[in-house]
């Protein structure tokens, strides 16, 4: 399967309609998103996109639509079974394992990719051995890739708040995904953090991992997104190259409020 | 490449081990000591131990994968009645106790999943009720299964259990060893030893593995549990299994040490007797979980034999009965001891920092 203009599709998203009650939280939204991109999801406050993050990585079963990842349909999953998958997430608010530590935060991420059971972990066979210091080692490099390894030993609690952010990426990566989707990472970030994230953001799609970024830092986006999605009220109103959808009047009505606002934005 | 051990790393091996030989040492010469105090402190310091069972496996459920359980005795009384059914005069059956006690355990493992299935989406305080109603169930059974079929003799409950054998070992009589004398309490208590150093080990390997990372994770949260892969369906149930499975044994123990039990051995207070061992010592510390085990079971006891001498010496007489003010102390303990150590007696987290002392991978030392 590939794109329009040729390059192999990730993720084909279609129709994907979500409901609480009477308040359309997602509208038939349909997206790609292409290998290697790094895309960007924006809108308003309450426009649907952590709802469009819950129901991709199956928090939140659509009420219609399909998603194909990797030209496979995923239908059905659980949270467990889409991280199986390739898909890994972080959180808006941090979901950090709080009382365990840096380095044991990121080992949780290789579970879905080990396999030691019960029998394993009381007999500690050679194999399991290998397996601990494979995953051990990994996480090490996974915190040493995002730039906390000297804290590997401090409980996630303790860590400073841009840290912990990154140990989140961290925890992500190690569930070796093809997909990372980043749930406004920025958040709380200072500038020159910020520009590290930036920077950290590009070396992860530089390893081949395709990125799914929401963000309300427009600095930020416009940087580093090739494609952005615009969502309001749970509708697509804007898709394209970030450069084009910036200048695009509905995006902008949608954050200026429109009507009166939008002549003066276009005038400004 | 270093990886860090969880026990048994310490700075100086030599120092390790004349500590490990000192303390068997103790523990192998306790019951002598304590059979010359009173044969009744030895049978008090094997109920110790098997409430140190109970406290790891239920540790297991509530400390290691978060999951409050208040009617964890019910798998202790499973196992309890698997042994004295399958070793007792009630159905005329005798099986050695190495055949009956996995059985015991499998029997509890599969209550533990019966248990687990219908309460995976349950937390917190909602958990708690229907384990507390499962432990009530279960009790009941035990009350009611003596009609139409006398599966467990009702409140009668089952007697004559056999002790443990091997060979031609009683467990259940005297035996001499030159001057030593290995009364009954006495030959269960170094089994009973093994064992718990067996669980202790258990305990420690589980938590930290694949799987023991897992149930903390689910503790910690539950969301990005699953986020992360971690299927917390078949995780939680297995915490269940392996918690039910730790009760199961310890009840088969039981049975034979008392060759008598009935369903009152398996009320809610018990429960909740072990709950308060595991929050009282530091939930998920196992060492902690241990302490608070031996507290609790040898604290009411010290102060049944010295609440009414202690009144005595003060007062000139016994102004009110040890039984009653005995569990009154007991309880002032506990509300004392959660309001000035929350966390436990050996918290969790101060285990953690003691392991942060170890080297990073990459040979990165950090304080």
């Amino acid at each position: 399967m590939t794109a329009a203009d040729g390059r192999p599709l990730l993720l084909d998203a279609q129709g994907i309609t979500k409901r609480f009650g009477g308040v359309h939280a997602l509208a038939d939204v349909a997206f790609q998103i292409r290998h290697g991109e790094i895309y960007g999801l924006i809108g308003p406050n309450g426009a649907g996109k952590t709802t469009l993050f819950n129901v991709l990585t199956g928090i939140y079963a659509p009420d219609a639509g399909r998603f194909v990842f990797d030209g496979r349909p995923m239908a059905g999953l659980t949270p467990n079974e889409v991280a199986a998958r390739g898909i890994a997430r972080t959180f808006q608010n941090i979901r950090l394992f709080a009382n365990l530590s840096a380095l044991e935060n990121v080992m949780i991420g290789r579970h879905v990719r080990t396999h030691a059971g019960v029998f394993g972990a009381i007999f500690r066979d050679r194999r399991t051995r290998e397996e601990e210091r494979a995953i051990e080692k990994h996480a090490y490099e996974l915190l040493a890739f995002v730039g906390v390894h000297r804290r590997a030993n401090d409980l996630a609690r303790h860590l400073a708040y841009g840290d912990q952010r990154r140990l989140e990426i961290a925890r992500a990566l190690a569930t070796e995904p093809r997909l990372l989707a980043l749930d406004e990472p920025a958040a709380g970030m200072n500038a020159t953090e910020k520009a590290s994230l930036r920077a950290l953001l590009e070396q992860i799609r530089a390893t081949g991992i395709t990125i799914l970024l929401i963000e309300h830092d427009m600095k930020l986006v416009m940087s580093v997104c090739d494609r952005v999605l615009v969502l309001d009220y749970g509708r697509k109103i804007a898709e394209g190259p970030a450069a084009a959808v910036q200048r695009d009047e509905k995006v902008i009505a949608a954050y200026l409020g429109g009507g009166v606002e939008l002549t003066v934005a276009r005038t400004a | 490449m270093q990886v860090a051990l969880p026990i048994g790393k310490a700075r100086h091996p030599a120092v390790a081990w004349t500590g490990i030989v000192l303390v068997a040492v103790a523990l192998a010469a306790l019951p002598f000591v304590l059979a010359g105090i009173g044969t009744a402190w030895v049978r008090i310091t094997n109920l110790a131990i098997l409430y140190c069972f109970l406290a790891l496996g239920l540790n297991i459920v509530v400390g290691f994968a978060g999951l409050l359980d208040l009617g964890y005795i019910a798998f202790y009384g499973v196992g309890a009645y698997t042994y004295a059914l399958l070793a007792s005069p009630h159905f005329g059956l005798h099986l050695p106790f190495w055949v009956i006690l996995p059985i015991g355990a499998l029997i509890a493992c599969i209550f533990g999943v019966l248990l687990g299935a219908p309460t995976l989406k349950l937390r917190g305080d909602y958990l708690a009720i229907v384990t507390l109603g499962f432990g009530e169930i279960v009790r009941i059974f035990l009350n009611n299964l003596s009609r139409p079929f006398n599966l467990t003799n009702g409140a009668q409950g089952i007697v004559l259990i056999d002790p443990f054998r091997i060979d031609g070992y009683v467990f259940g009589k005297s035996h001499t060893l030159g001057s030593l004398v290995f009364s009954p309490p006495i030959n269960y208590y170094y089994f009973l030893l093994i064992v718990l150093v067996a669980v202790i080990a258990l305990n420690f390997r589980l938590q930290d593995s694949r799987v023991g990372r897992a149930w903390e994770a689910i503790r910690e949260d539950e969301i990005a549990a699953r986020a992360m892969g971690i299927n917390t369906r078949n995780m939680k149930l297995l915490a269940f299994a392996m918690g039910a499975s730790f009760g199961g044994i310890a009840g088969g123990m039981f049975s034979a040490m008392q060759a008598f039990i009935s369903p009152e051995s398996f009320v809610l207070v018990e429960s909740i007797m072990v709950l308060s061992m595991v929050v009282l010592g530091g939930m998920g510390n196992v060492f902690g979980v241990i302490v608070g085990a031996l507290l609790l079971s040898f604290v009411p006891e010290i102060l049944r034999y010295t609440v009414g001498p202690v009144q005595q010496s003060l007062f000139g007489r016994t102004l009110i009965d040890p039984e009653v003010i005995r569990m009154l102390l007991f309880g002032l303990a506990l509300v004392l001891m959660m309001l000035f150590r929350p966390a436990g007696i050996l918290p969790s987290a101060v285990r953690k920092r003691e392991l942060e002392a170890g080297v990073a991978p990459g040979g990165v030392r950090t304080s």
